[in-house]
């Protein structure tokens, strides 16, 4: 016969719970078995942050979401990915255009363990990276999840956008190799060719009329200071739109006539 | 009615109606200490970010030192032909400072411009006028070939074919005894006329010299 399960106890006559603090008769193992959530209570009832972790995780999404969802987190899984192995590289790193920079570049790739693969990781997650902002800005344009509240979403991605392009742009001079002294002559230059303001604007990037030591000093500080602080912020607050205004459904898919089936107004 | 309007328009505090004001009182104690917090924050603002603003922009105003570099000797150069000089653009970083020019001797039968009269060597620069690669001198064709974006030079430097906007930079020369000597850079319109050097991409010819102006940090 299987074992049915205990009749309900009646409130007044349940025993009370345990205390904090008090224990509950549990053998060590049970208490080890309890390490890791207890650690997550303490800090939980001293800041709150289950009630924020699962109106993040826990938000309902509209029937039909589907892989191209994942676009946006993958673009973050990059731009992570090129935070970590770039402070990694910014251990060896040296900013000195008269033979520092490339040969800390040297020596990252041929004589440190990984080095190598960490500085590959690098450079091709930032064309990963690239990509992926092309595919989500697109999946987001075509699904018109840009419309009506999510307008300021969609202006924060653009700037976000602009700033990856600026991160490939100075990250390219870092090694200061033939490719890189060459193909910062001809951006900067590029940005030169603007009426007016063109000339100013060039000289601005460089540190001065021809590409100097300043020009390698100020292109690292933008790269590893200026721009990731402002992603990060960016990215934060465009994370911060999406849970509170939710996702939206793919274009082919109807709203649902019936009420009675539908699980939430919009 | 037009009474209340002028009473909200009084400076005296008394004639709008706020509430704790006296006789003459024209800024509040609350308004001032907001105003003093404020005008402080500003400076302490100020102290940090003005000098790191001057930081980021100082080296769009500094100007440029002006040097003479010897390159060779009177008789390297022919008159004819281009001889590559390896000189130094910016001191101080080694390799990447260090740049090509192409010297050759003034010949009064091809240099008939009344603006070259006075120089005694052409110094071409290799700084290709449409984004800035590196030119190369090609002898058996007379030309000067960018690798980049396929823009051609002629004997003199002006555009034959390709992107780019305008002839190739040249350098003041001057001749100091036996010695050749390389100055600063300056650009040049399709007629050969001179400019203040700009940068690459920036045609000079009409309008070009009025809408991409000089700049303090690039002139001599």
């Amino acid at each position: 016969m299987p074992k049915l399960p205990a009749p309900p106890i009646p409130a007044p006559l349940k025993a009370p719970p345990p205390r904090p603090g008090q224990g509950n008769g549990d053998g060590p193992l049970e208490e080890a078995k309890n390490a890791g959530i207890s650690v997550v209570g303490w800090v939980d009832e001293r800041t709150s942050l289950s009630g924020a972790a699962r109106w993040l995780m826990f938000r309902k999404v509209p029937k039909g979401t589907n892989w191209f969802y994942t676009l946006g987190s993958a673009t973050m899984f990059a731009f992570l990915n090129q935070a970590v192995t770039g402070v990694f590289l910014a251990m060896y790193y040296r900013p000195e255009p008269a033979g520092g920079a490339y040969e800390s570049i040297r020596y990252i790739t041929n004589d440190v363990f990984l080095g190598q693969f960490v500085r590959g990781m690098h450079k091709w997650g930032a064309s990963v990276m690239v990509v992926l902002v092309f595919l989500h800005m697109g999946r987001t344009f075509f699904f018109g999840a840009y419309k009506y509240p999510r307008e300021l979403n969609w202006v924060i991605g653009v700037v976000l956008l602009i700033l990856t392009m600026a991160m490939g742009f100075t990250g390219y001079l870092l090694p200061f190799d033939e490719r890189a002294y060459w193909a910062t002559t001809v951006g900067v230059n590029i940005n030169g060719t603007g009426p007016l303001l063109g000339p100013y604007l060039s000289d601005f990037l460089r540190g001065g009329a021809e590409i100097n030591a300043t020009t390698l000093s100020r292109f690292y500080a933008i790269h590893m200071l200026l721009i990731p602080g402002l992603m990060a912020a960016l990215i934060g607050a465009h994370l911060y739109l999406v849970a509170k205004l939710g996702t939206t459904a793919p274009p082919w898919r109807k709203a649902e006539t019936r009420a009675e089936l539908r699980e939430t107004e919009v | 009615m037009a009474d209340r309007r002028d009473k909200h328009k009084s400076k005296y505090t008394l004639d709008r109606g706020m509430p704790g004001a006296f006789e003459g009182e024209t800024v509040t104690r609350r308004r001032f200490m907001t105003g003093t917090a404020h005008g402080a924050g500003a400076v302490a603002a100020g102290a940090f970010a003005l000098p790191a603003l001057g930081f980021a922009l100082g080296p769009i105003f500094k100007t440029n030192q002006h040097r003479w570099e010897v390159i060779g000797t009177v008789d390297q150069f022919p008159d004819n032909n281009y001889v590559p000089v390896v000189i130094t653009l910016v001191p101080n970083i080694g390799e990447a400072g260090k740049s090509t020019a192409y010297v050759r001797k003034f010949n009064p039968e091809i240099d008939t411009d009344p603006y070259d009269r006075n120089t005694p060597y052409i110094a071409v620069s290799d700084r290709c006028a449409h984004l800035g690669c590196p030119v190369r001198w090609v002898d058996a064709s007379e030309r000067f070939v960018c690798p980049c974006h396929g823009g051609v030079y002629d004997l003199l430097g002006r555009r034959v074919s390709g992107p780019p906007v305008r002839p190739l930079d040249r350098f003041y020369t001057r001749v100091n005894g036996e010695q050749v000597e390389l100055g600063s850079r300056f650009s040049v319109n399709s007629q050969l006329r001179r400019f203040s050097p700009r940068d690459p991409g920036e045609p000079l010819d009409g309008i070009g010299q009025y809408l991409y102006p000089s700049r303090p940090d690039a002139r001599k």
